[in-house]
Protein backbone atom coordinates (compact mmCIF):
# COMPACT_ATOMS: atom_id res chain seq x y z
CA UNK A 1 0.00 0.00 0.00
CA UNK A 2 2.78 2.40 0.94
CA UNK A 3 4.53 1.64 -2.34
CA UNK A 4 1.31 2.29 -4.25
CA UNK A 5 0.85 5.66 -2.52
CA UNK A 6 4.38 6.72 -3.38
CA UNK A 7 3.75 5.74 -6.96
CA UNK A 8 0.59 7.83 -7.03
CA UNK A 9 2.73 10.79 -5.96
CA UNK A 10 5.32 9.87 -8.56
CA UNK A 11 2.77 9.88 -11.35
CA UNK A 12 1.08 13.02 -10.07
CA UNK A 13 4.49 14.72 -10.07
CA UNK A 14 5.09 13.56 -13.65
CA UNK A 15 1.71 14.81 -14.86
CA UNK A 16 3.07 18.34 -15.27
CA UNK A 17 5.01 19.22 -18.45
CA UNK A 18 7.33 21.66 -16.65
CA UNK A 19 8.26 18.97 -14.14
CA UNK A 20 8.96 16.50 -16.92
CA UNK A 21 11.15 19.12 -18.62
CA UNK A 22 13.02 19.63 -15.33
CA UNK A 23 13.61 15.86 -15.12
CA UNK A 24 14.82 15.81 -18.73
CA UNK A 25 17.29 18.59 -17.88
CA UNK A 26 18.46 16.79 -14.72
CA UNK A 27 18.96 13.59 -16.73
CA UNK A 28 21.93 15.45 -18.31
CA UNK A 29 23.46 16.22 -14.92
CA UNK A 30 22.85 18.11 -11.69
CA UNK A 31 21.72 21.75 -11.74
CA UNK A 32 20.81 24.56 -9.36
CA UNK A 33 17.40 26.27 -9.18
CA UNK A 34 18.84 29.25 -11.06
CA UNK A 35 20.19 27.03 -13.83
CA UNK A 36 16.89 25.16 -14.02
CA UNK A 37 14.82 28.36 -14.13
CA UNK A 38 16.83 29.85 -17.03
CA UNK A 39 15.22 27.96 -19.96
CA UNK A 40 11.67 28.38 -18.55
CA UNK A 41 9.67 31.58 -18.48
CA UNK A 42 9.15 31.08 -14.77
CA UNK A 43 10.32 32.66 -11.53
CA UNK A 44 12.72 30.81 -9.25
CA UNK A 45 10.02 30.34 -6.55
CA UNK A 46 7.79 28.70 -9.17
CA UNK A 47 10.61 26.35 -10.17
CA UNK A 48 11.27 25.66 -6.46
CA UNK A 49 7.61 24.62 -6.07
CA UNK A 50 7.97 22.14 -8.91
CA UNK A 51 11.22 20.84 -7.43
CA UNK A 52 9.50 20.30 -4.09
CA UNK A 53 6.81 18.18 -5.78
CA UNK A 54 9.52 16.17 -7.51
CA UNK A 55 11.46 15.75 -4.25
CA UNK A 56 8.32 14.69 -2.35
CA UNK A 57 7.69 12.11 -5.04
CA UNK A 58 11.21 10.75 -4.58
CA UNK A 59 12.26 11.62 -8.11
CA UNK A 60 14.79 14.35 -7.30
CA UNK A 61 17.30 14.83 -4.49
CA UNK A 62 19.48 17.78 -3.53
CA UNK A 63 22.88 18.12 -1.89
CA UNK A 64 24.55 21.02 -0.12
CA UNK A 65 27.62 22.53 -1.80
CA UNK A 66 28.56 25.70 0.08
CA UNK A 67 25.73 28.13 -0.65
CA UNK A 68 24.52 26.06 -3.63
CA UNK A 69 21.99 23.28 -3.42
CA UNK A 70 22.29 21.44 -6.72
CA UNK A 71 19.51 18.99 -7.60
CA UNK A 72 19.92 15.66 -9.36
CA UNK A 73 17.73 12.74 -10.37
CA UNK A 74 17.05 10.20 -7.62
CA UNK A 75 17.84 6.67 -8.76
CA UNK A 76 15.13 5.14 -6.59
CA UNK A 77 12.37 7.24 -8.10
CA UNK A 78 13.43 6.56 -11.64
CA UNK A 79 13.70 2.84 -10.90
CA UNK A 80 10.20 2.84 -9.37
CA UNK A 81 8.85 4.16 -12.67
CA UNK A 82 10.62 1.44 -14.62
CA UNK A 83 9.27 -1.16 -12.20
CA UNK A 84 5.77 0.11 -12.69
CA UNK A 85 5.94 -0.19 -16.48
CA UNK A 86 7.39 -3.68 -16.00
CA UNK A 87 4.41 -4.67 -13.80
CA UNK A 88 1.88 -3.38 -16.31
CA UNK A 89 3.79 -5.31 -18.96
CA UNK A 90 3.52 -8.49 -16.87
CA UNK A 91 -0.23 -8.06 -16.32
CA UNK A 92 -0.79 -7.62 -20.08
CA UNK A 93 1.54 -10.51 -20.91
CA UNK A 94 -0.66 -12.81 -18.80
CA UNK A 95 -3.72 -11.95 -20.91
CA UNK A 96 -1.83 -12.26 -24.18
CA UNK A 97 -0.25 -15.59 -23.22
CA UNK A 98 -3.79 -16.84 -22.66
CA UNK A 99 -4.79 -15.38 -26.03
CA UNK A 100 -1.93 -17.34 -27.69
CA UNK A 101 -3.59 -20.54 -26.44
CA UNK A 102 -7.07 -19.40 -27.55
CA UNK A 103 -5.68 -18.65 -31.04
CA UNK A 104 -3.92 -22.03 -31.23
CA UNK A 105 -7.25 -23.74 -30.46
CA UNK A 106 -9.29 -21.70 -32.93
CA UNK A 107 -10.27 -23.30 -36.21
CA UNK A 108 -8.32 -22.11 -39.21
CA UNK A 109 -10.10 -18.84 -40.08
CA UNK A 110 -10.48 -19.88 -43.74
CA UNK A 111 -12.76 -22.86 -42.91
CA UNK A 112 -15.53 -20.57 -41.60
CA UNK A 113 -17.67 -23.45 -40.32
CA UNK A 114 -19.86 -21.04 -38.41
CA UNK A 115 -20.83 -19.08 -41.50
CA UNK A 116 -24.45 -19.29 -42.62
CA UNK A 117 -25.06 -20.42 -46.17
CA UNK B 1 11.57 -13.90 -26.23
CA UNK B 2 9.74 -10.89 -24.93
CA UNK B 3 7.19 -10.12 -27.61
CA UNK B 4 5.32 -7.42 -25.71
CA UNK B 5 6.29 -3.77 -25.55
CA UNK B 6 4.60 -1.07 -23.44
CA UNK B 7 5.61 2.55 -24.05
CA UNK B 8 4.33 6.01 -23.29
CA UNK B 9 4.24 8.40 -26.23
CA UNK B 10 3.94 12.18 -25.96
CA UNK B 11 1.80 13.43 -23.07
CA UNK B 12 -1.38 11.41 -23.59
CA UNK B 13 -0.65 8.09 -25.32
CA UNK B 14 0.25 4.60 -24.23
CA UNK B 15 1.31 2.23 -27.02
CA UNK B 16 1.35 -1.54 -26.60
CA UNK B 17 2.66 -3.94 -29.27
CA UNK B 18 2.53 -7.74 -29.32
CA UNK B 19 3.15 -10.41 -31.97
CA UNK B 20 0.89 -13.44 -32.38
CA UNK B 21 1.47 -16.64 -34.35
CA UNK B 22 -2.09 -16.54 -35.79
CA UNK B 23 -3.15 -14.46 -38.81
CA UNK B 24 -4.88 -11.04 -38.38
CA UNK B 25 -8.37 -12.46 -38.96
CA UNK B 26 -8.07 -14.81 -35.97
CA UNK B 27 -6.60 -12.15 -33.66
CA UNK B 28 -9.31 -9.68 -34.73
CA UNK B 29 -12.04 -12.24 -34.01
CA UNK B 30 -10.50 -12.97 -30.59
CA UNK B 31 -10.86 -9.25 -29.84
CA UNK B 32 -14.51 -8.91 -30.93
CA UNK B 33 -16.26 -12.29 -30.37
CA UNK B 34 -17.63 -12.38 -26.78
CA UNK B 35 -17.14 -16.16 -26.45
CA UNK B 36 -13.47 -15.81 -27.35
CA UNK B 37 -12.91 -12.65 -25.22
CA UNK B 38 -14.21 -14.49 -22.16
CA UNK B 39 -11.42 -17.03 -22.55
CA UNK B 40 -8.48 -14.67 -22.32
CA UNK B 41 -9.33 -11.08 -21.22
CA UNK B 42 -9.25 -12.00 -17.55
CA UNK B 43 -6.37 -10.22 -15.82
CA UNK B 44 -4.98 -11.94 -12.74
CA UNK B 45 -5.28 -15.68 -12.11
CA UNK B 46 -8.58 -16.56 -10.39
CA UNK B 47 -10.69 -13.92 -12.16
CA UNK B 48 -13.39 -14.64 -14.73
CA UNK B 49 -15.68 -12.58 -16.98
CA UNK B 50 -19.27 -13.83 -16.51
CA UNK B 51 -20.75 -10.95 -18.55
CA UNK B 52 -19.28 -10.08 -21.95
CA UNK B 53 -21.23 -7.92 -24.39
CA UNK B 54 -19.40 -6.99 -27.60
CA UNK B 55 -21.56 -5.64 -30.44
CA UNK B 56 -18.93 -5.37 -33.15
CA UNK B 57 -20.46 -2.62 -35.29
CA UNK B 58 -20.07 1.20 -35.24
CA UNK B 59 -21.92 2.48 -32.16
CA UNK B 60 -22.12 -1.09 -30.81
CA UNK B 61 -22.04 -1.59 -27.05
CA UNK B 62 -19.18 -3.05 -25.03
CA UNK B 63 -19.62 -4.29 -21.48
CA UNK B 64 -17.24 -6.58 -19.60
CA UNK B 65 -17.87 -7.64 -15.99
CA UNK B 66 -15.16 -9.39 -14.00
CA UNK B 67 -15.40 -11.26 -10.71
CA UNK B 68 -12.99 -13.19 -8.47
CA UNK B 69 -15.91 -15.15 -6.95
CA UNK B 70 -14.86 -13.88 -3.51
CA UNK B 71 -16.99 -10.75 -3.61
CA UNK B 72 -14.50 -8.76 -5.68
CA UNK B 73 -15.53 -7.33 -9.01
CA UNK B 74 -15.44 -4.39 -11.42
CA UNK B 75 -16.69 -3.62 -14.88
CA UNK B 76 -15.90 -1.75 -18.07
CA UNK B 77 -18.26 -0.17 -20.58
CA UNK B 78 -17.53 1.20 -24.02
CA UNK B 79 -18.67 1.80 -27.57
CA UNK B 80 -17.23 0.73 -30.90
CA UNK B 81 -16.46 3.69 -33.15
CA UNK B 82 -14.97 2.12 -36.30
CA UNK B 83 -14.33 -1.45 -37.40
CA UNK B 84 -12.29 -2.51 -40.43
CA UNK B 85 -12.32 -6.31 -40.48
CA UNK B 86 -9.71 -7.72 -39.93
CA UNK B 87 -7.21 -4.90 -39.64
CA UNK B 88 -8.43 -2.15 -37.31
CA UNK B 89 -10.78 -1.46 -34.39
CA UNK B 90 -11.44 1.95 -32.82
CA UNK B 91 -13.37 2.02 -29.57
CA UNK B 92 -13.84 4.08 -26.41
CA UNK B 93 -13.79 2.48 -22.96
CA UNK B 94 -13.88 3.41 -19.30
CA UNK B 95 -13.62 1.37 -16.10
CA UNK B 96 -15.84 1.43 -13.03
CA UNK B 97 -13.68 0.69 -10.00
CA UNK B 98 -16.39 1.41 -8.81
CA UNK B 99 -15.91 5.12 -9.70
CA UNK B 100 -15.96 5.88 -13.39
CA UNK B 101 -12.50 6.47 -14.88
CA UNK B 102 -12.02 8.98 -17.74
CA UNK B 103 -12.62 7.73 -21.28
CA UNK B 104 -9.78 5.89 -22.95
CA UNK B 105 -9.83 6.12 -26.79
CA UNK B 106 -8.26 2.97 -28.16
CA UNK B 107 -7.13 2.17 -31.70
CA UNK B 108 -6.12 -1.46 -32.24
CA UNK B 109 -4.35 -2.41 -35.48
CA UNK B 110 -3.76 -5.95 -36.70
CA UNK B 111 -1.02 -6.06 -39.34
CA UNK B 112 0.07 -9.23 -41.13
CA UNK B 113 3.60 -10.16 -40.03
CA UNK B 114 4.82 -13.21 -41.95
CA UNK B 115 2.27 -15.91 -41.13
CA UNK B 116 1.37 -14.12 -37.90
CA UNK B 117 0.14 -10.74 -36.69
CA UNK B 118 1.70 -7.64 -35.25
CA UNK B 119 -0.91 -6.00 -33.04
CA UNK B 120 -0.52 -2.32 -32.07
CA UNK B 121 -2.80 -0.89 -29.38
CA UNK B 122 -2.65 2.89 -29.17
CA UNK B 123 -4.47 4.38 -26.19
CA UNK B 124 -5.23 8.10 -25.99
CA UNK B 125 -6.18 9.75 -22.70
CA UNK B 126 -7.54 13.27 -22.45
CA UNK B 127 -4.42 14.69 -20.77
CA UNK B 128 -1.17 13.79 -19.04
CA UNK B 129 -2.76 13.72 -15.58
CA UNK B 130 -5.43 11.26 -16.73
CA UNK B 131 -2.81 9.03 -18.30
CA UNK B 132 -0.79 9.09 -15.08
CA UNK B 133 -3.90 8.06 -13.13
CA UNK B 134 -4.59 5.20 -15.53
CA UNK B 135 -1.03 3.99 -15.32
CA UNK B 136 -1.01 4.00 -11.52
CA UNK B 137 -4.29 2.02 -11.54
CA UNK B 138 -2.58 -0.53 -13.77
CA UNK B 139 0.19 -0.70 -11.21
CA UNK B 140 -2.22 -1.57 -8.43
CA UNK B 141 -3.82 -4.28 -10.58
CA UNK B 142 -0.38 -5.67 -11.36
CA UNK B 143 0.44 -5.79 -7.66
CA UNK B 144 -2.87 -7.46 -6.96
CA UNK B 145 -1.95 -10.12 -9.52
CA UNK B 146 1.34 -10.82 -7.78
CA UNK B 147 -0.40 -11.07 -4.40
CA UNK B 148 -2.88 -13.57 -5.84
CA UNK B 149 0.01 -15.60 -7.22
CA UNK B 150 1.71 -15.46 -3.84
CA UNK B 151 -1.47 -16.75 -2.18
CA UNK B 152 -1.39 -19.66 -4.59
CA UNK B 153 2.13 -20.59 -3.47
CA UNK B 154 1.41 -20.53 0.27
Amino acid sequence: MVAAMNLDMTFAALADPTRRAILARLAKGEATVMELAAPFKMTQPAISQHLKALEDAGLVVSRVDGTRRPRRLAKAGIEAMDQWLEMLRKALEKNYNRLDKVLANMEAPTTRTGEKR
Amino acid sequence: MSKLTVKTEGDTHVVVTRRFAAPPEAVYRAHTDPKLLQKWLLGPEGWSMPVCISEAKPGGKIRYEWTNRKGGGFHLTGEYVELEPYSRIVHVERMFLPDRTPDNHVETRFDADGTGTLMTVRMTLSDAKTRAAMLSTGMEKGMEASYVRLEGML
